[in-house]
């Protein structure tokens, strides 16, 4: 069986639809982050899956966007799950659809 | 390797010829892809059933248990068999035996899916130390960091079975294990970041025909970073003295709490496994791996690499039957303000030696130079860190009068017990 | 990429991490999602593997699996018990079917594209990646390694609570 690009291309994109569903309707903040943490994870694949199929002068340019992205993706997540912990400690509550006021 | 090992299968001195004779007997008779199958069952069999399980029951499980005992004068388990030998399978056969509790309240398929995880970083890691010049069963190209990635399996284990036994003590078990263990990562990296910066590969068997090059043992050259890693990766094995994770006096049994029969055995022995596993990874990165100076062509390399695992073990069994246990906040404290500058220390000297050594073409022989400088400068870091941290040494007053004043006894010339 | 070997990789990556994938979404409880997200993770980090990016793969399992995902967990201890169901809102269909209908657009750029692909594996290995991020890309690797900095410290400070705050201040 010969694999091509569009194999990958095609478990990234299902991986980015899941991904963006589980972000768009979960209700905890954490599942929120859970959708968004596979998007990315979707994204560096389909990024990989070009530096290795496609044609381009310099192929490991996807590999360094890759790095960045991995890099950007802890970061957030870093930064996110202290404002999770943070709200609870003031809202008493980590429901998205509870966090509809700038003000308490 | 030189002209000695020879390719026939019966020298056993490399043990992949026979291997190699079984794979090419296999595909001049069957479809290639069942020599693809064979040949992982092969290496497995071939590395962790002969080499690593005996190391386990025998070095592991006896020798540790009669060495502390002997540190602590006392003798070990001298009962079942010839000097009791046959202890490890009388442990498996009262493992087996047991019942398996499991709380009714627990999530079981946590509690189930956790000793998976613990067994999996073990026998994976030993897939790719070389045990001689050909004998290794995946080279891969990033080892070094495919061995901080599988630490940080063993993890995410403890933390599943602590919060799946649904118990207080094996959520603080849980909790400390991971804050633990992601404390003593950084350091871990940095000291092996060293070694790739020095070496300049990350393959295992590229470091080990590193040090066969140069003749000198990366343990000399960085003993620094030696000495992180082993601070490092004791803690994140849960070992005495930074086995506060499953202290046995303080929390029960920590995350392991709930886990009774060969579970727990699971547990126990991929404990030594996995701690096998990195000591044999300390023998390649640190210690010189199979090589030997020359030795290697006469003495089986395999047996080598067996000897030098076994020694850095034994200096594991040495600090747990010797050291007292740390608390956590000074485990914590110890990691991030002592062992992490001293590394990122360990870092810059020996990436300024590389760039001094491979920019001007100084022959191989300076690294002997380096390496005696580094003896030198490591010691100096040290000492002068730890006491501008505070760590002051124990005075304890031994003369009779000193031990009088701070409410010690001292026994009098011909008298037996009593007191003041 | 030929061959039996790789082909039966492939599925079984797919299968594994698309059903890991699928599983956080169904799963009736946070903690079991977290930890079928984590094989998800690991499942990307095998299709790195087969895309020769091994370096990547590695560092996928080191981050994700080994600092994420263990900070997702210790975020699902510390906040309250009574919305560890992993439920959905109210906008579960629409998202739903926002979900579908993008993946249909990009299943049909997929297969629609005449991609200009090469037949050769570029072989590129730990080495290059560190060439490239020192030589071409220094700026933006420098850059990220402020922004690590900001996180570190951004994430500490918005835990703090007032009375180590009042600490500070004394």
């Amino acid at each position: 069986m010969t694999l091509d690009l569009e194999h990958f291309l095609t478990v990234g994109a299902l991986l980015f639809s899941l991904g963006l569903v589980i972000a768009l309707s979960k209700r905890n903040a954490v599942g929120v982050l859970m959708g968004i943490e596979l998007m990315l994870n979707a994204v560096n694949l389909t990024l990989i899956a070009f530096s290795r199929f496609g044609a381009s002068e310099q192929p490991i340019a996807g590999h360094v966007f890759v790095s960045f992205v991995i890099t950007v993706a802890a970061a957030e997540a870093a930064v996110a799950l202290a404002m999770a912990v943070s709200i609870y400690r003031t809202r008493e509550t980590v429901e998205v659809d509870q966090l509809d006021l700038l003000r308490l | 390797m030189g002209p000695l090992v020879t390719d026939h299968w019966y020298d056993l001195r490399d043990l992949s010829n026979i291997s190699r004779e079984i794979l090419e007997g296999i595909d001049k008779v069957a479809p290639s892809e069942v020599a693809y199958i064979v040949a992982p069952v092969l290496g497995f069999v071939a590395f962790f059933l002969i080499f690593v399980l005996p190391s386990q029951l025998i070095v592991g499980v006896y020798g540790e248990r009669r060495i502390i005992g002997r540190m602590q004068a006392r003798r070990g388990p001298n009962r079942v068999g010839p000097f009791g030998l046959l202890q490890p399978i009388a442990d498996a056969i009262k493992l087996l035996q047991k019942e398996a509790l499991t709380p009714k309240t627990a999530d079981r398929a946590i509690m189930w899916a956790a000793p998976i995880f613990f067994v999996a970083p073990a026998v994976l890691l030993f897939a790719t130390i070389p045990f001689g010049p050909r004998m290794i069963f995946a080279d891969i190209p990033v080892a070094l960091i495919y061995f901080i990635a599988i630490s940080a399996l063993p993890v995410l284990a403890a933390f599943m079975a602590g919060w799946g036994s649904n118990n207080k003590y094996s959520l603080y078990g849980a909790m400390r294990v991971v804050a633990m263990s992601v404390s003593y990562e950084v350091p871990l990296v940095l000291s092996l970041l060293a070694v790739v910066v020095f070496s300049s590969t990350m393959s295992l068997q590229g470091i080990v025909l590193f040090q066969a090059d140069v003749n000198l043992w990366l343990v000399f050259m960085m003993p620094l970073a030696f000495l992180i890693y082993f601070i490092s990766v004791s803690a994140e094995l849960n070992r005495t003295p930074t086995d506060i994770a499953e202290a046995e006096s303080e929390i029960v049994a920590g995350y392991l709490t709930e886990y009774s029969g060969m579970k727990w055995g699971l547990f126990y022995g991929m404990d030594i496994g996995y701690a096998l596993a990195a000591s044999a990874f300390a023998a390649t990165v640190f210690l010189g791996g199979w090589s030997m100076w020359g030795l290697e062509e006469w003495v089986p390399p395999w047996m080598i690499f067996i000897a030098k695992t076994h020694l850095f073990y034994f200096v594991f069994i040495w600090t747990r039957g010797t050291l007292p246990r740390l608390r956590i906040d000074q485990l914590m404290a110890f990691a991030w303000k002592f062992l992490l500058p001293l590394a990122v220390f360990n870092l810059f000297l020996v990436s300024l030696e590389r760039l001094l050594w491979v920019e001007n073409d100084i022959g191989d022989g300076i690294v002997f130079a380096f390496a005696a400088g580094n003896l030198v400068a490591s010691a100096a870091a040290a000492y002068l860190w730890a006491r501008l941290l505070g760590y002051r040494p124990e005075r304890i007053p031994t003369k009779p009068r000193l031990v009088r004043e701070a409410g010690g006894y001292v026994p009098v010339e011909g008298q037996t017990g009593g007191g003041e | 990429m030929d061959g039996a070997g790789v082909g039966i990789a492939f599925w079984a990556l797919a299968f594994v991490t698309l059903g890991a994938a699928g599983g956080v979404m169904v799963s009736r409880n946070l903690l079991h999602a977290v930890l079928l997200l984590i094989v998800t993770f690991i499942g990307v980090a095998g299709f790195f593997v087969l895309l020769s990016a091994e370096f990547i793969a590695m560092a996928q399992i080191v981050i994700y699996v080994g600092a994420i995902a263990v900070l997702m967990l210790f975020a699902i201890v510390l906040t309250p018990r009574t919305i560890r169901d992993n439920s959905e809102t109210a906008m579960v269909g629409p998202a739903i079917l926002l979900g579908i209908a993008l993946g249909t657009v990009f299943l049909f750029v997929i297969y629609d594209t005449e991609w200009a692909v090469v037949a050769s594996d570029p072989a590129l290995s730990a080495e290059d990646l560190g060439k490239a991020l020192l030589s071409t890309w220094v700026l933006p690797f420098e850059i990220a390694s402020v922004l690590l900095t900001a996180a570190l410290v951004g994430a500490i400070m918005l835990v703090r609570t007032s009375e180590e705050e009042a600490e500070d201040d004394a």
